[in-house]
């Protein structure tokens, strides 16, 4: 009877799909999918003033508070400027680093690069962050020292402080797949422009950019929804100001329902940019 | 396109100028844990090795420690399985509702963690009456890590195709003795990366820990967290830290050796 269960599996390959499903499906569904429809129904709650319990009434109050109170669309604003900017920064200081790596270094220093590039991804994210404390420290930080001879002084703690150290936690997510992008790009498309007379950087502009345009968008979707949710650099070195996940923290054991309001904005704004990046075609370059 | 010598040095510039940009923060960690001043003035005046051996004795830590490797290797373990049998449904079967298990799988990673945080949080307490603690960590760290193992999974079998399989049943094994001469070894390494991969991933992981761990619980980067700001722990977290980034050199040095699948080591 055992014997013939392997067999048995084979011959029906509709079981075998369901055997291999069910468990993880869900899994996704119930631990996941489950808890993240709750949490998309909470915020349709109030919360009783007195007692503090969720009232599970459908209302539109909280989404009328978000949209009318001014703090939180500046919130809503500085915490998109602050993720366009790191994509930003990020996209800038890649490019160049991964044109270098897999188009100029030789293959045994390219291997080097790429490890180098790697190993701050398994640095602890805190430490990284906790790093950039000591760096941008006003007065006795490390930038100071380093800068200061030149006249550049430290920023200190707040939003230039919350971008840089954004930037550089996600940095790596952005190299990496231009890299792997550029380093599909055949050379000779590369030759061919030059012997048509187009220079270095017309080359650049009219060849490579449209070519590594998807891993762009594919580094950008880790710099953009990494920084759009990110609540804990902003309290280490963010100085008082808060972007979007620092408010569902602060609300989120005094008012439920008020924080998965808040939640549901990096959510539809995740939602929309997935939605544009699919309509690019980038994701299934990835 | 032969690139100038001028445009070679400016790349390579500013390839140095990001490596700097990367390096420097990281050294000053590695710095500052020998450093003398209990206040890390920079730059140090004096250099001091009692920081380590006070933190080798400081059972915070150790605990701490304790529990992240518990529930990193509960986590992946999990991960691998949850992982690889969604990895072989996509990849070897036709079914309705395959694109969607493909976007439900990446969906953990893509939104930002306080949302599955609360989300997950409020799940346990509220709708099913748990208490949160080493269990609800584990559920939620596997959650996010499937999509780790099953990247590395999709990807190996994909390039593997079929007709290895196919030979060793036409030669008589049974789908159990295929699996376990043919496919499994072919997929090791991969699933080893992919492993490496997430039990990094949960190892980092501090956003949804803080929401799933509740009060009994330290994982490593939670204590990290909770001392920060307590001047005379500071020491401590300072050659924590320093442990950390000199540690990351290992699982970079592993998956560059195992993973043929891309330089990159499956992430993307």
């Amino acid at each position: 009877m055992l014997h013939s269960l392997p067999n048995f599996f084979h011959k029906n390959q509709r079981l075998r799909l369901i055997a291999l499903l069910t468990t993880p499906v869900l899994w996704l569904v119930v631990a996941y999918l489950g808890a993240l429809a709750m949490l998309l129904v909470t915020a349709f709650f109030t919360i009783d003033s007195f007692t503090g319990n969720v009232i599970q009434q459908f209302n539109l109050g909280n989404f009328h508070d978000m949209l009318t109170d001014a703090a939180y669309k500046n919130v809503v604003l500085r915490t998109l400027g602050i993720a366009i900017s790191v994509t930003f920064i990020c996209s800038v200081l890649a490019i160049p680093m991964a044109f270098y790596m897999a188009k100029i270094a030789r293959p045994r220093s390219q291997k080097i690069l790429v490890a180098l590039v790697l190993t701050p991804l398994w640095a602890s994210y805190l430490v990284k962050i906790y790093a950039w404390r000591t760096m941008l420290e006003p007065g006795n930080g490390v930038l100071d020292w380093l800068l200061g001879p030149i006249g550049i002084n430290s920023p200190g703690f707040g939003g230039p402080a919350i971008i840089i150290g954004l930037s550089y936690l996600w940095l790596p997510y952005m190299i990496l797949p231009i890299y792997a992008g550029l380093e599909r790009l055949p050379n000779n498309l590369l030759d061919a422009s030059g012997d048509l007379g187009a220079h270095n950087f017309y080359t650049f502009r009219k060849v490579i950019l449209p070519l590594i345009f998807p891993s762009l968008v594919a580094g950008s979707m880790f710099t953009f929804s990494l920084s759009l949710g990110d609540y804990i650099t902003a309290q280490i070195i963010g100085g008082k100001l808060q972007m979007l996940g620092n408010v569902v923290y602060q609300n989120f054991s005094i008012n439920l329902p008020f924080a998965a309001t808040i939640a549901m904005v990096p959510v539809s704004i995740m939602a929309l940019y997935l939605y544009l990046v699919r309509r690019t075609g980038a994701l299934a370059s990835m | 396109m032969t690139i100038s010598r001028n445009a070679r040095l400016l790349l390579a510039s500013l390839l140095g100028v990001g490596l700097a940009f990367i390096y420097i923060p990281l050294s000053v960690v590695i710095i500052n844990s020998f450093n003398a001043s209990k206040t890390f003035s920079w730059p140090p005046s004096h250099f001091t090795t009692i920081w380590w051996s006070k933190a080798l004795e400081n059972t915070g830590v150790r605990e701490a420690l304790k529990w992240s490797i518990f529930a990193g290797l509960s986590a992946t373990a999990i991960a691998l399985v949850l992982g690889t049998c969604l990895a072989f449904a996509v990849s070897r079967y036709q079914f309705f509702g395959r694109e969607v298990i493909s976007l439900l799988v990446v969906l953990p990673i893509s939104l930002p963690g306080v949302v599955t945080g609360i989300a997950l949080n409020s799940a346990f307490t509220k709708q099913l009456g748990m208490s949160t603690g080493l269990l609800t960590v584990v559920i939620g760290h596997a959650t996010f890590c499937i999509v780790i193992v099953y990247n590395n999974a999709i990807a190996r079998l994909r390039r593997m195709g079929t007709s290895l399989q196919e030979a060793s049943m036409d030669l008589g094994a049974n789908g159990i003795t295929t699996f376990r001469l043919i496919t499994l070894p072919n997929l090791a390494s991969a699933l080893f990366a992919g492993g490496l991969l997430a039990f990094g991933l949960s190892f980092d992981e501090i956003v949804v820990t803080t929401f799933t761990a509740g009060p009994g619980i330290q994982t490593l980067p939670i204590w990290i967290y909770n001392n920060l700001f307590r001047p005379n722990q500071a020491p401590i977290v300072n050659v924590v830290a320093a442990t950390l980034v000199v540690l990351s050199v290992i699982p970079i040095y592993l998956s560059q050796r195992l993973s043929q699948d891309s330089t990159t080591g499956g992430r993307f």
